[in-house]
C-alpha cells in the first residue's frame, strides 16, 4: 500500500522548471547595489513595492489599527475570539467600497455576497471545488500565470484547456479560438464548466476589451451550465487607457439594456476574485476574495473558507485602512501614477535596447518580444535565450513557456518590485547583451550549443523531481 | 448539466442538526447579565477566555510588535511582502520551543519539519490530502470532535470509521475496538491509512495514557499505517496525569531500541495556538512531522492556508519572550484548573457526575444518563432540549459527536465568568430538583414523554428543514 496519496507523490504537474531554477539562481546570486552590484536582477515577481510609504504613512498616523484599539477602546478580546467564517463585517464593507470605487463606482458589491479567503490562491482553488470535479475543465486563455497549474487542478482534480490566443491580435481571445478550445475539451472527454480569465491580464499587462468581455458573457449565455470566473486581482492598477471594465459593468450593462432574457441566470453564473496582494502590495497578509450573485456558490465557499480564513488581526486593521475613503481615494490615485511612470521606464530601456513589448496598460509587467533574438522559432531557442539572460545579463525574467504561451519568444518582465536605479541598471545590461548578440548574430546556433541546452534541461528536470526548495514565493 | 460540483451541493454530511440549532438558539436570545439574565448561557463553544489578561499585558508592554516594528526599526515591508510558504523563520523557532516547552521540554522539535497553516482545521484537511484519498478512510475514536467530518471528509474524499469507546473504561481505546474498527473498514471496502486521534480529547477532555499511546504505535507498526495526533488541547492539561505527546514514547521506544525506523516517518502531529492561547481568530495552526515527503507536499499546499505575515511575526515576539510563556502556560493551567472544579462541584451538586479522568481541555464530558427517560438517542435530543429550551443552556449532545452512549453531553467551562458559571449550575439544579420531582408521578411522566417524543420528532423535521434551507453562523465548535 503506497505510504502517501497521488496528490502528495505527484508533485509538478508539469510546471515548467525554469520558473524555479531562475529563482534558484537568483537566490545563490542576488543584485545589491552595495554588496552584490554584479548579482542577478529579479524581475520575475510581481511585487508592488512602489506605494509602501503610502500605507507606512497612514499606519503612523492611526496606530490604533495595528494596535488591536478601537475608538481608544481595547478590541484584543474580540478580535482574538473572532473565527466567524462570514468575516468581519466592517471589513467586508470597507473591501467591497474599494472594489467599487477601483471600477469608477459604476458598480456596487453586496458585502453579503462577498467571501473572504486567505489570498486569491486560495479563493481560486475554492470557486474550483465549488463548480467543478474530476472529468471536468475550464477554458483559460493563453498566455496565463503558471500558478493556475496548481490553483485551479492540484487537489480539485479539474482540468485546464486552452483557449490559444497570439500576438497577430495582441492576444486577444477570439471566438474561434474560444470554439476550438471548447472541442478540444470534448476531444478529451471533458465537460466544460466554463471560462476563467484574469482581467487585467497576467502576463500580459494588458485590460479586456468590451468585445471579448462580451464575448464571453454571450458564450456562457448560449452555454446554461457555464461558469465564467474573472480574476481581477490587477483590477487597482490600470494606469492608463483603455479603463479598466469588469465583467460585472458589462452585465450591469446588459441588464439595463433588457440585454436578458427573463429566464436567464446569468449573473449567477458569474464570478469574481480579488485580492489585495497587488494593488495594496500586500501578498504576506493573505487577504482574498471571492465575489457572486449566486446564493449557492456564496453559501459553499463561505463553508470551504473554513480551511483558509484571514487572521482576525489583519481583518481589522485593513477594514480601518480601506474605510479610510480619503486614504484609498488618494492611495489609488497616487499608486496608478507610479505604476505609469515606472512602465514607462520600462519601455523605454526595452526600446533603447532594440526591444518591443505589447502595448500594455495594467499590471506590474510588460509581456516583452524578443522573438528577434531567437536564432530559430523554437521553444528550445527560447530557454536558450532565457538561459543566456538569467546567467549572462543576469536578469531573472519568466520565459513565454512557463506561461503556456504558444509563440516561442515572449518574456515577462517586473518593473515594479525594485528601485527605480535597479531598474536602470536591468536595462543597461540588456541593451549591453544585445549589442553583443546582434554584433554575433551570424554565429549559427552551433550543435554544440544545442546539445548543451539538451543536457541542462534533463539537469533542471532530475532536480525538479529531486528536490524542491526554492518554489516558494507566489509568482503571480 | 448541474451548476455546481457534488461537493457543494452535498451539505451537510450528515452532521448533526442540533449544533446548529442550539446556536441559533442562542444567538436569538443570549445571556447578558444585565441585558438579557434570562437568556440561555453558551456552553457549547471551547473557547479559552481565562486567560486574555495575560496577552494583553505583553502587548502593553511590547507596542512594537504589533507595530510593524522590530528594534524600533520598521520592517513593515518586509513583512507585507513576506508570503514564503517555508514560514517566518522566527516565528517557527519560537513556535516549536513552546511546543517543547508545553511538553516539559522532555522533546524537542525542528523547525524544519513544522508546516504553518491557517488554523488546525487547515492542518487536518491539509495531511488527510497527503496521505489518504477517495476509497480511503482514517480510524478516529468515539467520540470525537464533530468538525472532523467536515475537516478530514469534504473535499478530501476520505472517509472516517469509527473506533467505538464506551463510559465502561473511561472511553478508552482498547486493542478489540481498533481491530473491530479495521474490520469494519475492511466490510465498507475502505483502505485505512491510519489513526487519528485527538490527545487531549475533545469532547472527553482526558490524556491519553501511555499504554493507549502504545497500542496505538504497535497498531500502526504493524499494519504500515500513519497515525496522527492532534495536540491542540496540550496547552491546557491542568491536573495529572501529565500529558504524553506521542513523540515521548516515540523517544522512548527509540531510546530502548524497540524501534522501527519506519514509524516515525508515519506519526504527524497538528498544533494550533486557538486553544491554549485562545486565539482562534488569528488562524495559526501547524502540521508537525519527521517524513520530509509529507513535509515537502503540506508546505506546498499550505499556499492553501497560510497564516498571515502580520501574525506570524507578533507571535513569533510574544512566543520567543521565554519569561513570557513559561508564566503563561503555568498561570493558564492554574486558571483552567480552578473553573473546571468550579463546574464539577456545580455539576454535582446538581446530582450530576462527569468523567473522572477528566484532567484537560476547556470542557468537561458530563454524564447525565440518569435524567434520560430511556436509553435511547431520541432521549437525549428531548433532554438537550429541554436543558437548552426550558434551563437555556447551550450544551452540546454526546450524539453531535459520535458517542455510542446516550446521555452524555459537552460541557464548556472557559468561555465565560465565573458567575455567569454559578448561574448557569444554579439553573441546572433547579431542573435537576424539578425534573426529580416529575418522575415522583408516573402517569405524568408518561405523558410528558409521549408529548417530547412528538414535539422531538417534529422539530427535528423542522431542524432539518432549517438546516438545508440556511446555514447560520457555524462557529468553529471545538
Amino acid at each position: 500500500m503506497k505510504l502517501l496519496s497521488t496528490k502528495a507523490t505527484c508533485n509538478s504537474h508539469g510546471q515548467d522548471s525554469s520558473y524555479f531554477l531562475g529563482w534558484e539562481e537568483y537566490e545563490k546570486n542576488p543584485y545589491d547595489d552595495v554588496h552584490n552590484p554584479k548579482g542577478i536582477i529579479q524581475m520575475g515577481l510581481a511585487e508592488n513595492q512602489l506605494s509602501f510609504d503610502l500605507l507606512e504613512s497612514w499606519l503612523a498616523k492611526n496606530p490604533d489599527a495595528s494596535g488591536f484599539k478601537q475608538g481608544g477602546k481595547s478590541i484584543f478580546r474580540e478580535l482574538a475570539l473572532f473565527q466567524d467564517y462570514h468575516g468581519l463585517p466592517s471589513f467586508k464593507q470597507a473591501l467591497v467600497d474599494f472594489m467599487a470605487e477601483i471600477r469608477g463606482n459604476r458598480v456596487s458589491f453586496d458585502p453579503n455576497h462577498i467571501v473572504l479567503t486567505a489570498g486569491s490562491t486560495s479563493a481560486n482553488e475554492t470557486l474550483m471545488f465549488c463548480l467543478a470535479e474530476k472529468g471536468e475543465a475550464f477554458l483559460l486563455p493563453t498566455p496565463y500565470y503558471p500558478g493556475f497549474d496548481r490553483d485551479l487542478k492540484w487537489r480539485t482534480g479539474v482540468e485546464i484547456v486552452p483557449i490559444q490566443c497570439n500576438s497577430s491580435n495582441n492576444f486577444q481571445i477570439t471566438e474561434q479560438a474560444l470554439q476550438q478550445a471548447y472541442k478540444d475539451a470534448q476531444e478529451r472527454n471533458l465537460k466544460v464548466k466554463g471560462v476563467m480569465v484574469t482581467n487585467p491580464s497576467n502576463p500580459l499587462g494588458t485590460t479586456m476589451s468590451r468585445s471579448e468581455l462580451n464575448l464571453l458573457v454571450d458564450f456562457i449565455e448560449e452555454n446554461k451550465d457555464m461558469h465564467l470566473i474573472s480574476d481581477e486581482i490587477y483590477s487597482g492598477t490600470v494606469f492608463s487607457s483603455p479603463n479598466f471594465i469588469s465583467v460585472m459593468e458589462i452585465l450591469k450593462e446588459r441588464n439595463d439594456l433588457q440585454d436578458f432574457k427573463q429566464t436567464d441566470n446569468i449573473c449567477e453564473r458569474v464570478h469574481v476574485v480579488y485580492s489585495l496582494s497587488k494593488d495594496l502590495g500586500l501578498p504576506g497578509f493573505r487577504v482574498g476574495a471571492l465575489y457572486s450573485e449566486n446564493d449557492e456558490v456564496v453559501a459553499a465557499a463561505t463553508k470551504m473558507s473554513s480551511f483558509g480564513l484571514i487572521s482576525s488581526q489583519t481583518q481589522y486593521l485593513l477594514s480601518s485602512m480601506l474605510g479610510d475613503k480619503k486614504f484609498t481615494k488618494n492611495y489609488l490615485a497616487e499608486n496608478l501614477k507610479r505604476l505609469k511612470k515606472r512602465h514607462g521606464k520600462l519601455v523605454s530601456g526595452l526600446q533603447k535596447a532594440g526591444i518591443n513589448c505589447l502595448e500594455s496598460n495594467a499590471a506590474l509587467f510588460c509581456w516583452v518580444d524578443m522573438r528577434h533574438l531567437l536564432p530559430s522559432n523554437t521553444f528550445e531557442a527560447e530557454m536558450d535565450l532565457w538561459k543566456k539572460i538569467v546567467y549572462q545579463v543576469g536578469l531573472n525574467i519568466s520565459p513565454g513557456s512557463s506561461c503556456h504561451c504558444n509563440e516561442p519568444g515572449w518574456f515577462r518582465v517586473c518593473f515594479a518590485n525594485m528601485s527605480e536605479e535597479t531598474l536602470k541598471q536591468a536595462m543597461k545590461r540588456l541593451k549591453a547583451f544585445v549589442v553583443e548578440s546582434t554584433g554575433n548574430v551570424n554565429s549559427v546556433t552551433s550543435r554544440s550549443t544545442l546539445q548543451k541546452t539538451k543536457s541542462v534541461l534533463t539537469k533542471w528536470v532530475f532536480r525538479l523531481s529531486s528536490r524542491d526548495h526554492r518554489d516558494h514565493q507566489e509568482e503571480r | 448539466m448541474k451548476l455546481l460540483s457534488t461537493k457543494a451541493t452535498c451539505n451537510s454530511h450528515g452532521q448533526d442538526s442540533s449544533y446548529f440549532l442550539g446556536w441559533e438558539e442562542y444567538e436569538k436570545n443570549p445571556y447578558d447579565v444585565v441585558q438579557n439574565p434570562k437568556g440561555i448561557i453558551q456552553m457549547g463553544l471551547a473557547e479559552n477566555q481565562l486567560s486574555f489578561d495575560l496577552l494583553e499585558s505583553w502587548l502593553a508592554k511590547n507596542p512594537d510588535v504589533a507595530g510593524f516594528k522590530r528594534d524600533g526599526k520598521s520592517i513593515f515591508r518586509e513583512l507585507a511582502l513576506f508570503q514564503d510558504y517555508h514560514g517566518l523563520p522566527s516565528f517557527k523557532k519560537a513556535l516549536v520551543d513552546f511546543m517543547a516547552e508545553i511538553r516539559g521540554n522532555k522533546i524537542t522539535f525542528d523547525p524544519n519539519h513544522i508546516v504553518l497553516t491557517a488554523g488546525a482545521t487547515s492542518a487536518n484537511e491539509t495531511l488527510m490530502f497527503c496521505l489518504a484519498e477517495q476509497g480511503e478512510a482514517f480510524l478516529l475514536p468515539t467520540p470525537y470532535y464533530p468538525g472532523f467530518d467536515r475537516d478530514l471528509k469534504w473535499r478530501t474524499g476520505v472517509e472516517i470509521v469509527p473506533i467505538q469507546c464506551t463510559s465502561s473504561n473511561n472511553f478508552q481505546i482498547t486493542e478489540s475496538a481498533l481491530q473491530q474498527a479495521h474490520e469494519e473498514a475492511k466490510k465498507k471496502n475502505l483502505r485505512v491509512k491510519g489513526v487519528l486521534v485527538t490527545n487531549p480529547s475533545n469532547p472527553l477532555g482526558t490524556t491519553m495514557s501511555k499504554s493507549e499511546l502504545n497500542l496505538l504505535i504497535d497498531f500502526i507498526k504493524d499494519k504500515d499505517m500513519h497515525l496522527i495526533s492532534d495536540e491542540i488541547y496540550s496547552g491546557t492539561v491542568f491536573t495529572s496525569p501529565n500529558f504524553v505527546s506521542v513523540m515521548e514514547i516515540l523517544k522512548e521506544r527509540n531510546d530502548l531500541k524497540d524501534f522501527d525506523a519506519n514509524v516515525s516517518e508515519r506519526v504527524h502531529i497538528v498544533y494550533s495556538l486557538s486553544k491554549d492561547l485562545g486565539l482562534p481568530g488569528f488562524r495559526v495552526g501547524a502540521i508537525y512531522s519527521e517524513n520530509d515527503m509529507v513535509v515537502a507536499a503540506a508546505t506546498k499546499m499550505s499556499s492553501f492556508g497560510l497564516v498571515s505575515s502580520q501574525t506570524q511575526y507578533l507571535l513569533s515576539a510574544m512566543l520567543g519572550d521565554k519569561k513570557f510563556t513559561r508564566n503563561y502556560i503555568s498561570e493558564n493551567q492554574k486558571r483552567l484548573k480552578k473553573r473546571q472544579g468550579m463546574l464539577v462541584l456545580g455539576l454535582q451538586k446538581a446530582g450530576i457526575s462527569c468523567l473522572k479522568t477528566n484532567n484537560a481541555g476547556l470542557f468537561c464530558w458530563v454524564d447525565m444518563r440518569n435524567l434520560l427517560s430511556s436509553n435511547t438517542f431520541e432521549a437525549e435530543m428531548e433532554l438537550w432540549k429541554k436543558i437548552l429550551y426550558n434551563v437555556k443552556l447551550n450544551i452540546s449532545p454526546g450524539a453531535s459527536c459520535h458517542c455510542t452512549e446516550p446521555g452524555w453531553f459537552r460541557v464548556c467551562f472557559a468561555n465565560m465568568s465565573e458567575d455567569t458559571l454559578n448561574l448557569a449550575m444554579k439553573r441546572l439544579k433547579d431542573f435537576v430538583a424539578n425534573n426529580n420531582g416529575e418522575e415522583c408521578s408516573s402517569n405524568k411522566r408518561t405523558r410528558s414523554t409521549q408529548a417530547s417524543r412528538s414535539f422531538s420528532r417534529k422539530s427535528l423535521s423542522n431542524w432539518v428543514f432549517r438546516l438545508s434551507s440556511r446555514d447560520r453562523h457555524e462557529q468553529e465548535e471545538r
